[in-house]
């Protein structure tokens, strides 16, 4: 399938080129967080896309928590090695040490191995601009996020003092030690997002499609022991059920959905009469609404 | 709304029939167009409660998020047990506790037809910047007032600043028509002030609706309680209407952004088209050198295109191997843009720290930086009144009409021609904030690198020579009302008494120095400027400089009298009613413009701003010239000028 030149995913297709460009053009360090969920594969299409005949001009970077599904880190080896594109991997190497873990730290685990980790390595190789797959419609403080998002040298994210993005001028100008994060996917919505990928052939990680999976049920979620650290509660064996994941995460805050699409078209079709919105499968965010901004302006993605 | 009805397909997903549906379903999807739209208005007109509601019949407000927004209506809403949509869309924690909208937002909702992003901007009087940005990529603009109090202050903004980031389709959203019990007699009163006050803006379509945001009124589906309203619903509208897109027709401009080098042997140029289309084979310049080739491909890695049109992002290889980078615009070898290394411009500011004219800025046009300094603040717009005042700076949120300098010539098209070409962001250079946009009028060709010469012999010197002090006198007053003649009488009165004096006559002046400007706000500006400059140079050689021009705003007076020294300014006020100017009229110019043959003229169709502290105020219905003259002689005496 190709798509129609006047089509909307075609207009978003060209300004996520046109952005990705402005990025690599303009910045002198520029990396590409890669989560290996869907929008990355949508960006990494195209930052294929936006640099055709040559490789994109910066490595992808995966933080890895260490509780990220076999699967993912498989689909993320098998794709940097398949498009030839280098990858980085970083994990927080003193959470590691002191064994920091969804089940006993809760959200100081996310701080530590996410949050924490990412400043890290942002530090460490001195990227001056990240992309993310992030989305707009994703959540409500997201709708006013600019595309080039602008952080202070210590990460931090000021709602007050973003730049104004007119037309299609992005101001790139940062000083040493401040950085961008940049979202080419800003104006796309959950939907598009399939979409697209249907109409481009993405490859995307199996577990967005339902096969039977060991999983156990709590709190009426349900958890995939995707290996053997998940600690089980007395009487508890994972069962085999048919489920897939509407977003991909740490395997133990990322509760599965019963379902039977096996398919692109029916991913979508249960999207489109979906009665629960995409990230009410992550668990970090079940408290307040405006819980995401305050990790915003502490540094998370 | 029209959705997909997946009721069914909801039970048998897997049924062949419901795949099939699914995939036709997407497939019409992928079809679909693009509306981008702003909405704006003041404060609590029902902005908020509007996007609510399009996203809320959209089906796309999921379960989780209702029960959020339920449970946050009761802790912030203002709307008692009902669900207040405004929530679901005032982002931001601050703000919401202010419960005021403070930045742009985007929203996103997809019908049938078309997919919307929505930029929802507030309505607060600060925040001119913000509307800015949201104007700048939308196709349309729907303006909300409150049907109770009809058209505000903040509507003319609004509809300023839409049509000068180049809106041409605007709806006029009368809502809360519910709390006008749904009057047929106030939506008309509405519509018609709108209409006389925007028929200056030229929008190509504007639709004005009676609608109710709460209630649902005339927003996705046409309402019975207005009856007497036979228009498009909101939806339908939007879902229809025709955005005269012409990017396509207009020139070929692609800014290179990145030139791709894979190996040796390739070399390509990526970017976006800006507007036009392009193949290969198609001679191509590039604009500030002038060097031409031919397109050879069009590479993308969905294979070469035979054709690339306004908005792809491609990469274009050449026939020849010539010197091109980042920032350069590729253009039509047969219809190039301007290039220039000074322009007028539009800027709107958008920083607290005020502009400066002469202060370094780095400017961002296309893919291109450079440095950029205002050379001349030529005056700043008053956004109520559409007045133009004199300004020697900006503030944040003004709006002014600016000569700037660049350090390299750059190439651009009006932004009235092409919005991509024709836009630019200013930067501050130690702060690296985004502190202006500015939008391209005109390329100024002026000499450039042409500085003040020190000179031995000065003004002093000069008119120490003639026993004088020079001066400039400043006739105004309406068409008709004696200024010439009075001038010319003075001028002789001087003579006769030794002093060294030059005429400007404003009619003169336009036959030669001036000729090549019309009467657009611009021109008469750019005149005035001109006949500023020029006897400026002549109180330089000492010289008691008389000028007789009509001159109607007061910032284009003040802008000459800054030219020059305190006290060498005099400004003299023909004070003659209108009504004997119109009973003289000399050249038949009233009776032209009475009859419509004559636009913009001043006093007709067009305001002349009486002076508020003219030097010399002179009524020629007291006297006859010559008596008036010696009145401004006798002036003259008491202030030194003549002995
Ligand atoms: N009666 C009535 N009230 C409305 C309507 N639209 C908005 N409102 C109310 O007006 C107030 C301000 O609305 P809001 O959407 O927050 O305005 P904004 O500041 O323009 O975003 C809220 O209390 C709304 O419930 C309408 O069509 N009819």
């Amino acid at each position: 399938m190709s798509l129609d030149r006047t089509s909307h995913l075609k207009r978003l297709e060209n300004e996520s080129i046109q952005i990705i460009r402005e990025v690599a053009a303009e910045f002198s360090n520029p990396v590409m967080l890669y989560s290996i969920g869907k929008d990355s594969s949508v960006m990494l299409h195209l930052a294929m896309k936006a640099f055709y005949p040559s490789k994109p001009p910066f490595p992808l970077m995966h933080i890895d928590t260490t509780w990220k599904f076999r699967e993912m880190i498989q689909f993320r080896d098998d794709t940097a090695k398949q498009l030839g594109i280098d990858l980085i991997v970083h994990s927080n190497t003193d959470g590691i040490r002191d064994n920091i873990n969804p089940f006993d730290h809760g959200s100081f685990y996310t701080h530590t191995m996410k949050t924490d980790a990412l400043k890290q390595a942002l530090d460490k190789y001195g990227f001056d601009a990240a992309f993310g797959g992030a989305r707009r419609d994703e959540e409500k403080s997201r709708a006013k996020e600019r595309v080039f998002s602008f952080r202070s040298s210590s990460h931090g994210w000021d709602p007050k003092n973003q730049r104004p993005e007119l037309w299609h001028l992005y101001n790139a100008r940062v000083a040493k030690g401040e950085s961008i994060r940049a979202f080419p996917l800003s104006n796309w919505t959950e939907l598009d997002i399939w979409q697209y990928i249907l109409a481009e052939d993405i490859p995307i990680v199996p577990l967005y499609f339902a096969a039977p999976r060991p999983v156990v049920e709590r709190d009426g979620l349900l958890i995939m022991a995707d290996d053997e650290r998940l600690p089980l509660n007395p009487g508890e064996t994972p069962q085999p059920r048919m489920v897939r994941f509407r977003t991909l995460g740490c395997y133990p805050l990322t509760a599965a959905i019963e379902s039977d699409a096996t398919t692109l078209p029916e991913i979508v079709s249960e999207m489109l009469i979906a009665r629960t919105s995409e990230r009410s499968g992550r668990l970090i965010d079940k408290d307040e609404s405006a819980s995401m901004e305050k990790k915003k302006r502490e540094g998370y993605f | 709304m029209a959705q997909l009805d997946l009721t069914n397909v909801a039970s048998g997903a897997d049924s062949d029939a419901a795949r099939e549906a699914i995939v036709d379903y997407i497939a019409t999807q992928e079809h679909k167009g693009l509306l981008r739209f702003l909405t704006c208005g003041s404060v609590d007109d029902g902005k908020s409660t509007l996007i609510g509601r399009l996203l809320y019949d959209a089906k796309l407000i999921f379960e989780d998020q209702l029960s959020t927004l339920k449970s946050d209506s009761l802790r912030h809403g203002t709307d008692g047990e009902n669900i207040d949509f405004a929530l679901l869309v005032d982002g931001l924690e601050a703000e919401r506790e202010q419960g005021i909208t403070i930045d742009v937002a985007y929203r996103f909702f997809t019908t049938e037809r078309r997919k919307f992003i929505v930029a929802d901007t507030p309505g607060h009087e600060q925040y001119t910047r913000n509307m800015a940005t949201g104007a700048s990529t939308a196709d349309l603009a729907v303006l909300l007032v409150d049907a109770r109090n009809g058209i505000a202050t903040q509507t003319r903004r609004h509809s300023f600043i839409a049509s000068l980031l180049g809106i041409r389709n605007v709806v006029l959203a009368i809502n809360k028509i519910d709390l006008v019990d749904y009057s047929e007699e106030r939506f008309e009163e509405i519509r018609a002030e709108y209409e006389q006050f925007a028929a200056s803006f030229e929008f190509d379509t504007l639709t004005a609706i009676p609608m109710s945001a709460r209630f649902g009124d005339n927003v996705s589906s046409i309402s019975e309680r207005t009856p007497w309203y036979k228009g498009p619903s909101l939806i339908e509208h939007l879902e229809t209407v025709e955005i005269g897109d012409t990017s396509r027709e207009r020139p070929f401009r692609m800014a290179v952004q990145w030139v791709n080098r894979p190996n040796l042997d390739f070399r390509g140029y990526s970017g976006t088209l800006a507007s036009g289309s392009v193949k290969p084979g198609d001679e191509v310049v590039v604009a500030a050198s002038g060097i031409t080739s031919k397109v050879d491909r069009i590479v993308t890695m969905n294979g070469d295109l035979s054709q690339a049109v306004a908005g792809d992002a491609v990469t274009l290889t050449l026939a020849d191997n010539i010197d091109i980078s980042r920032g350069d615009l590729l253009a039509s070898a047969a219809n190039r843009p301007e290039v220039s290394d000074q322009f007028a411009a539009h800027l709107i500011w958008m920083t607290e720290a005020p502009l400066l004219p002469g202060r370094p800025y780095l400017l961002k046009c296309g893919a291109k930086t450079v440095n950029a300094t205002v050379t001349d603040l030529k005056h700043r717009i008053d956004i109520n009144t559409f007045e133009h005042l004199a300004a020697k700076k900006l503030d944040l949120n003004e709006v002014a009409f600016c000569n700037l300098a660049l350090s390299e010539p750059i190439a651009f098209d009006p932004y009235e021609a092409n919005h991509d070409t024709g836009s630019f962001i200013l930067i501050d250079r130690r702060t690296n904030a985004t502190v202006a946009a500015g939008l391209i009028w005109f390329g100024l060709r002026r000499a450039t690198n042409i500085h003040w010469q020190a000179l031995d012999v000065d003004k002093a010197a000069r008119s120490h020579l003639k026993g004088q002090k020079p001066a400039v006198l400043w006739f105004t007053g309406l068409s008709g009302s004696g200024k010439s003649t009075l001038a010319n009488a003075v001028e002789r009165k001087l003579l006769a008494l030794g002093n060294h004096t030059y005429l400007l006559d404003g009619d003169n002046v336009r036959h030669g120095l001036n000729k090549d400007l019309g009467f657009t706000d611009a021109d008469r500006v750019e005149n005035i400027r001109r006949v500023g400059e020029t006897a400026r140079l002549f109180v330089d050689a000492g010289l008691i400089v008389l000028v007789s021009f009509i001159s109607p705003f007061r910032s284009e007076r003040r802008m000459a009298r800054e030219l020059v020294e305190d006290g060498e300014f005099l400004e003299v006020f023909v004070d003659t009613p209108l009504e004997e100017c119109k009973k003289r009229d000399p050249k038949g110019l009233y009776k032209k413009a009475e009859a419509g043959e004559i636009k913009n003229f001043t006093g007709i169709d067009s305001p002349y701003e009486v002076p508020e502290n003219a030097e010399i105020r002179v009524d020629t219905t007291e006297g006859a010239p010559d008596v008036v003259a010696d009145r401004i002689i006798a002036e003259l005496k008491a202030r030194g000028i003549v002995t």
